[in-house]
């Protein structure tokens, strides 16, 4: 047996830190949960960058065995350059996110349940963290658990009563729906096959395959994996609950729920697609071509929702809702290319929507606090930075080159093409029609921050932030250049990482 | 013709009574009325023309027959749902049959080696604890953020913003007005009762790993029996001894502890490193390396969160 490098443990660190620390922010003063959570996903976030660095100069991946028990009777983790490049880009966005939305959180939430926000955002992270680094189906599961109910209490802690009360049970129920589904997607699974972790689970899954037995179940469990997963991740048909809870939470959370919750889930739904049941047998159950269409439907009427919002951040969540359907576009395409640019494009949403909707909790700022369209005017001149930051980001979306989306809607049209058939001509069509549809809400609202009204009401708030917060702004905009200029560093990383998956 | 135009043209703008009497129209009592929907039907009583009325329309019967149409193709999509999953039921490897997929030789050595390399004679303990420790870990957890979402959701803080401060609620939460805590048959045979749920509930997470029960059942017996006192006793006594800060360290202390125990676990097994956690003979109380002092953690946790949903449930506070 091979001894591992200390920096092999970092991973297990991460997800044990944030649990950890989590529980004892239960306990702290809110300002001092704050610095202590701070410094903690700081420091997830530095451990993360060395096990990307190390799994990268070594180009494969390892499993990680969580206690004394070896693979199929114990629970394992499993890093390789794919897991540890999304854990970097995750808690670097946690940090970024709750450091720009900091002066919100304390605003919005209740004085003495500060805490308890900082406290949910860490558990959330560690359960992102082993989402993407498990090897085990049902600890994917017990994670989706911890994900579902701390998402949920980030959206409730903005203020008791109204809004978002009501949109927080919305998404509960069709959360727990989703895990439901999930749940009885794995039970049925390990039935067939006596396995929970998934190099085992694959390999019993391609004899059953190859023998011809239980296929009909197998149909069954690959449906209820996808739709449990594409509930919670709020693809097309299964949308409605999340302009609600995305619209009303305060700006972090926002940030934090588009930005990485979503992918959280589809990360999952990759791995299980990919380690589980074989991209072969994805393909021969039509599965991927449902997911394709609902993703093109996800694209395109996620947008026409988007174009009648006057509120800016309902038209971020129905934004995010089209950007969904792009990533199910990719994993549609069943291909590994169509993979590398759906995972890619989970990048670049992680990296642009939540600089979104920092910039709309400081537009609000400016504005009296209000979200509507017509308040928003001139905003761009009020708040110098935030309206660059917003306009970036916007363009970004819209896809203009040097920009994240840009690399991205690139990146599905190659593997579209490569893909060739009626579906290239498909996708080909849907990104052109979103990207028309992109530009037609968030070329408007840019304007609109730079069109000064007459009657304008704010004319003379100026903008009074944090430093942190123009830090955050600038770091973003950096980010999401990285992506839209270096989008080949990214790519390869991720190819890297999926062919080690198998 | 030229009056068929003009009768046209005059229905269009709105100038002929609406056809259908409003007033008399009749709603089935099932399909329920809310404000938005009575002031569309106050609207419609006006004169309007005809796009005007077509969204009237919409907004009072449109939404009623919408609901209709959405009842019932919920209910076809839970009976399709109902149907495939018990059809897939029918699929799968029959239940209880040695052959089936299920019996591997994952369970086999769980069964047949789990005493010797866990030390635990009740075997589901050793799994949930040793083997698949992590999943517990992480299971632990998802309590402690229930009863945080909870507290989130309904824990009245008193000295807060006047934002914040809802009065009638404040009223709701006083306890006294509640409750009588007269009760002497109660008071009684709570005394009597309490002493030995607490008792039955200790024993069961410390012979978590020698029969059956656990951490997770003992912490319930020992939560139900912490409610009974309350329903009897009232707050102000159980608060001599367990109150919210009590609650926080409780749960404070059992899963930092947990996590500490199992990451030298983990850490020790993922590196190769012999543990130094002796696994004593088996069926001695203290044996089986780590699972009785989890269990003890977990019983803590559990309890106090059982306790914790109820009170707070129950006044908003604890």
């Amino acid at each position: 047996m091979e001894h591992l490098a200390f920096c092999q443990n970092f991973p297990f660190f991460t997800i044990i830190m944030t649990l950890s620390s989590g529980v004892i922010c239960s306990i702290l003063k809110p300002k001092k949960a704050m610095y202590f959570q701070c410094i903690v996903i700081f420091a997830t976030f530095v451990m993360s960058l060395i096990t990307l660095l190390f799994t990268l100069s070594t180009k494969t991946s390892y499993a990680f065995m969580m206690g004394h028990f070896p693979a199929p009777w114990g629970n394992e983790l499993r890093i390789g350059p794919f897991e540890s490049l999304m854990a970097t880009c995750f808690s670097g966005i946690m940090l970024l996110s709750l450091i720009g939305g900091m002066s919100h959180i304390f605003e919005d939430t209740e004085e003495k349940k500060t805490n308890l926000y900082f406290c949910m955002i860490s558990l959330l992270l560690s359960s992102l963290f082993a989402l993407i680094y498990t090897n085990d189906i049902f600890t994917g599961y017990v994670f989706v658990e911890i994900n579902t109910i701390t998402s949920c209490a980030i959206v409730m802690l903005k203020y008791r009563g109204g809004k978002t009360i009501v949109a927080t049970t919305r998404y509960m129920v069709m959360s727990l729906l989703g895990s439901g589904l999930f749940l009885l997607g794995i039970t049925m699974l390990y039935d067939l096959t006596g396995h929970l972790l998934m190099p085992q689970l694959g390999q019993a899954v391609n004899l059953l395959v190859e023998s011809n037995q239980y296929m009909f179940p197998l149909t069954v469990i690959i449906g209820l994996f996808s739709i449990g997963l594409s509930i919670k991740s709020a693809l097309f048909p299964f949308h409605t609950w999340l302009p609600d809870a995305h619209g009303n939470a305060t700006a972090s959370s926002s940030a934090i729920l588009s930005g990485l919750v979503l992918k959280g889930y589809i990360i999952l739904l990759i791995k299980i697609f990919y380690r589980v049941i074989g991209l072969d047998v994805i393909e021969v159950d039509q599965v991927t071509n449902i997911l394709f269409v609902f993703g093109i439907l996800a694209m395109i009427i996620g947008s026409i929702k988007a174009i009648s919002q006057q509120d800016i951040k309902k038209m971020l969540a129905y934004s995010s809702v089209a950007q969904i359907g792009y990533v199910y576009l990719g994993i549609g395409l069943g291909t590994n290319l169509g993979i590398i640019a759906a995972s890619l494009q989970i990048l670049a949403h992680a990296f642009t929507k939540p600089m979104l909707f920092v910039c709309s909790g400081g537009l609000m700022d400016v504005s009296g606090g209000s979200k509507q369209a017509k308040d928003l005017s001139g905003a761009g001149y009020r708040d110098k930075l935030t309206g660059v930051a917003f306009t970036i980001g916007g363009l970004s979306m819209v896809g203009i080159p040097l920009l994240a989306g840009f690399s991205t809607k690139f990146n599905l049209c190659m593997a579209a093409i490569e893909y060739g058939n009626i579906k290239m001509i498909m996708a080909l069509i849907a990104i052109i029609i979103s990207t028309v549809l992109n530009a037609m809400y968030y070329l408007p609202a840019i304007f609109n921050l730079y069109h000064v009204r007459h009657d304008d009401s704010f004319k003379d708030v100026k903008a009074h932030y944090h430093f942190s917060y123009a830090i955050v702004l600038v770091i973003f905009i950096l980010l999401n250049f990285s992506i839209g200029i270096f989008s080949d560093t990214y790519e390869s990383i991720i190819s890297m990482g999926l062919s080690t998956f198998g | 013709m030229n009056k068929f135009f003009q009768a046209i043209k005059r229905w269009v703008d709105g100038d002929e009574k609406l056809k259908i009497d409003n007033e008399n129209v009749n709603i089935k009592s099932n399909v329920t009325i809310d404000e938005s929907t009575k002031y569309f039907l106050e609207e419609s009583k006006k004169e309007k023309n005809a796009f005007q009325r077509m969204t009237n329309w919409f907004n009072t019967f449109g939404i009623m027959y919408y609901r209709r149409v959405y009842m019932a193709i919920s209910i076809l999509t839970c009976l399709i749902m109902i149907t495939l999953l018990l059809l897939t039921v029918s699929f799968l490897p029959q239940f209880g049959n040695p052959s089936n997929p299920a019996n591997n030789e994952v369970s086999r050595r769980y069964i047949t080696e789990g005493l010797k390399e866990t030390g635990a004679v009740n075997l589901v303990g050793g799994l949930i604890l040793d083997y698949r420790a992590f999943d517990t870990l992480g299971e632990s957890h998802v309590l402690f953020c229930a009863v945080i979402a909870v507290i989130i959701l309904l824990k009245l803080e008193k000295d807060q913003n006047k934002k914040y401060y809802l009065k009638e609620l404040q009223d709701l939460s006083d306890d006294e007005k509640y409750y009588d805590y007269d009760n002497q048959v109660l008071k009684f045979a709570t005394s009597i009762l309490f002493p030995i749920i607490m008792i039955l509930g200790i024993y069961i997470v410390l012979n978590g790993h020698l029969s059956a029960g656990g951490g997770f059942s003992g912490g319930a017996i020992m939560g139900a029996g912490l409610i009974l006192y309350l329903t009897a006793f009232g707050y102000e006594k159980i608060e001599k001894f367990f109150n919210f800060n009590t609650f926080k360290w409780i749960s404070l202390f059992g899963l930092i502890a947990y996590a500490l125990l199992k990451t030298y676990s983990f850490y020790t097994g993922a590196n190769h490193i012999e543990s130094i956690i002796p696994k004593g003979i088996a069926g001695n109380i203290i044996s089986s390396g780590l699972i009785l002092p989890l269990n003890i953690c977990v019983g803590l946790v559990v309890c106090s969160t059982m306790y914790a949903f109820y009170s707070l449930f129950r006044k908003g506070d604890m």
